[in-house]
């Protein structure tokens, strides 16, 4: 399953490859996008993990940069 | 501006405001410290209070954690005005930032702006309106003038001219009337149109394209993954060296007040520029190039196309109309016009282009009772029972079977022989039109340095190269089965320069092969059709060839500014880097080298939206 999320507040670039890069090391991403300049997250893991992959995937987001969230 | 960026300027104004106030002011000791504090923590709050948090959070070598500790060294080494001065220029610089982020975010978003928001779908009577989503295959839909077409379908009733100009870039409206095939994204000018759809809204062309252009940045270009990994080591490395610079000269000289030049690195060691304008040129350069009908799938097929050397043609359908026309009629006994009707009544059944053709010229309906039985010969003709008369029609390979004695024609073009009860009727050519803009591509091509250009077709040797003489291309290769282009490719490839590139350009519907096999794959797409669209890495969106030269002009002009971005970012933070360790650059110049630099790259990623002139 892949579904794409808008990151909003999303406003620095290196943080969106760390966000990248963090949500990659999750177990069970297929593969993973941050683009900044969309300000979108596309993420695509198997459908039984996939809420409990996102959940991991939102905190990565959060550590990386407190103020940008992700609409759902 | 958003809010956001407004208040920001205003914070900004103000400490300025109390900066300027606080140098002025004579005062000494702990109260001159006080004063400039209050500048300090109105304009840098966020900053430091972000480093604390994400500090917390485990992110240790973040931006405003190198802006705190800068700062805060500053103000223990009694450099008051200085570290009120870096933290207010830092955030100018991320204002300006922001403000180059969200205007490039724009433009970018104004070249999708061809999704359609609704479609005026028909129930009954009455006219309802939808999300393009809901409409379902079949559902007939009303577009008024000045609408956008929401889905792919066909005129039921209804004439008026569509302007394609976000689809193709091509200013000359398109004129639809029905029966004719209406592409979603385009928008209605004239009349009222009816249509009845025939794709649903994620199949469409626009969802398509929208999806193409929004996820072109997952085929990351290889300067963009040399950034990122780049990015990785580049600010620890940095960091250490503030470390190494701070601790390992005073360990010689003694002299410990010089460890401030460490914090010019932690300034600089963000790679923000880097990591910002890279893709974002790409993505200039992509936004670009859609605007001109132009689609490219990914950064990184924009970048192997500026290395572009050989550039290899199909013949049919994309140095040529693909429509084939009878063009010369030579009966044998009979007169033109029964040769003719006889190879339209036996080619009626056939789905062959060079049936259609031959139905084009003969136009009148064909009386079906005159035909008996109908056999088609893979690869020779067509044998047919018309008037009780046994017509063979075909090629010469089938007039060899049959043991027909055949004339071969002077005319260049594909010959279709017709033979009646065993005897030779005569023939008819059958010959393909270039493109009008043929000429011109091969001519940009070599003008643009491009080394060799070759067309590979199907077709026989006497057409092909004809073709070849009349467009000036280097090599010709004719009678090629689609397996034999692939080798033919593939030879090519091995003679193509390590850094060079190998383009195939074909009409998408055959060559799904050699377009894989291709460095990059160019597919004419036509509007609408989605083989090319998935088989392809670049698609125009208009049947042109000359668009490749405008291809590989966008290419070369975003790897240069690519190249530019990555040179000055990384020049001018090893320039304040050297100075800074020996002591002859202050803070400022090192503020500027982080975000200074960083808003220049965007700027300058810009101009990758702008198409290069010829």
């Amino acid at each position: 399953m892949k579904k794409t999320y808008k990151l909003q507040g999303l406003d620095c670039a290196n943080c969106a490859r760390k966000m990248e890069d963090g949500i990659r090391k999750i177990e069970g991403v297929d593969e993973v996008q941050v683009n900044f300049l969309t300000q979108k997250l596309s993420l695509s893991a198997s459908d039984a993990l996939f809420e409990g992959i996102l959940e991991k995937a939102i905190k990565v987001c959060r550590r990386v940069d407190p103020d940008c969230e992700l609409l759902r | 501006m958003t809010r956001r960026q407004k208040r920001m300027l205003v914070r900004i104004a103000i400490s300025a405001a109390l900066l300027i106030a606080c140098v002025l002011a004579p005062l000494h000791g702990i109260w001159r410290l006080l004063a400039f504090l209050v500048p300090y923590v109105w304009i840098g709050w966020d900053v430091l209070w972000k480093a604390a948090r994400n500090i917390a959070h485990g992110q240790v070598f973040d931006e405003n954690f190198l802006m705190a500790l800068a700062t805060v060294g500053a103000l223990a080494t009694e450099e008051y005005s200085e570290a009120v001065f870096v933290m207010l220029f830092y955030q100018v610089g991320e204002l300006f930032q922001s403000y180059a982020v969200g205007r490039s975010r724009q433009s970018i978003s104004k070249l999708l702006e061809i999704r359609p928001d609704y479609a005026n779908l028909e129930k009954g009577a009455d006219l309802e309106k939808v999300d393009p989503e809901k409409v379902q295959i079949g559902d007939v839909i009303v577009i008024k003038p000045g609408e956008r077409v929401p889905l792919d379908g066909v005129v039921l009733e209804g004439r008026s001219s569509l302007d394609t100009m976000a689809l193709t870039g091509e200013s000359l409206p398109r004129t639809v009337e029905e029966g004719d095939d209406v592409v979603s994204g385009c928008v209605n000018q004239s009349g009222l149109l009816r249509v009845r759809v025939t794709r649903l809204f994620g199949e469409s062309t626009v969802a398509k394209i929208l999806d193409l252009v929004e996820n072109a940045g997952s085929k990351k270009a290889r300067a963009e993954n040399f950034i990122t990994k780049f990015s990785r080591v580049y600010t620890p490395l940095v960091v250490i060296a503030a470390i190494l610079l701070a601790v390992v000269p005073p360990l010689f000289t003694g002299n410990w007040s010089e460890w401030k030049r460490a914090l010019i690195f932690l300034v600089v060691s963000c790679p923000c520029a880097l990591v910002i304008s890279v893709p974002l040129s790409f993505f200039g350069g992509i936004g670009g190039a859609s605007r001109d009908g132009i689609l490219v799938k990914g950064g990184s097929y924009l970048e192997t196309l500026a290395r572009a050397e050989i550039v290899v043609f199909d013949k049919t359908g994309t140095l040529t109309k693909g429509v084939f026309n009878v063009t010369a009629i030579h009966p044998d006994k009979i007169s033109e016009a029964e040769l003719l009707e006889l190879a339209a009544y036996a080619e009626n059944y056939s789905d062959h282009p060079i049936s259609h053709s031959i139905q084009q010229a003969y136009d009148r309906p064909i009386d079906v009772a005159r035909v008996g039985e109908v056999e088609e010969v893979a690869g020779r003709g067509v044998r047919a029972v018309i008037d009780g008369k046994v017509v063979c029609v075909g090629n010469s390979r089938f007039m060899d079977e049959l043991g027909v004695q055949w004339h071969p024609c002077h005319h260049i073009g594909t010959t279709v022989h017709v033979e009646v009860d065993g005897l030779y009727a005569g023939h008819l050519v059958i010959s393909d039109e270039l493109k009008p803009d043929a000429k011109e591509a091969i001519f940009g091509l070599k003008a643009l340095g491009i080394q060799k250009t070759v067309m590979l077709t199907g077709d026989m040797r006497a057409v092909g190269e004809k073709v070849g003489r009349d467009l000036g291309l280097d090599e010709v290769h004719a009678e090629l089965l689609p397996a034999d282009k692939v080798d033919q490719v593939e030879q090519l490839l091995q003679k193509k320069s390590p850094g060079g590139a190998l383009v195939f350009v074909g009409d998408g519907i055959n060559d799904a092969p050699v377009l894989s096999r291709a460095d990059v794959g160019v597919a004419m797409g036509g509007m609408g059709s989605d083989a090319a669209i998935e088989a392809a890495d670049v698609v125009f969106m208009d049947d042109k060839p000359s668009k490749l030269s405008d291809a590989i002009r966008i290419a070369r002009k975003t790897r240069s500014i690519v190249r530019q971005n990555v040179a000055f970012a990384l020049c001018i933070k090893l320039l304040v880097m050297l100075l800074g360790a020996v002591g002859m650059a202050n803070m400022w110049e090192a503020v500027f080298a982080d975000v200074g630099v960083s808003v220049l790259a965007i700027l300058n990623a810009m101009r990758a939206l702008q198409a290069p002139r010829k």
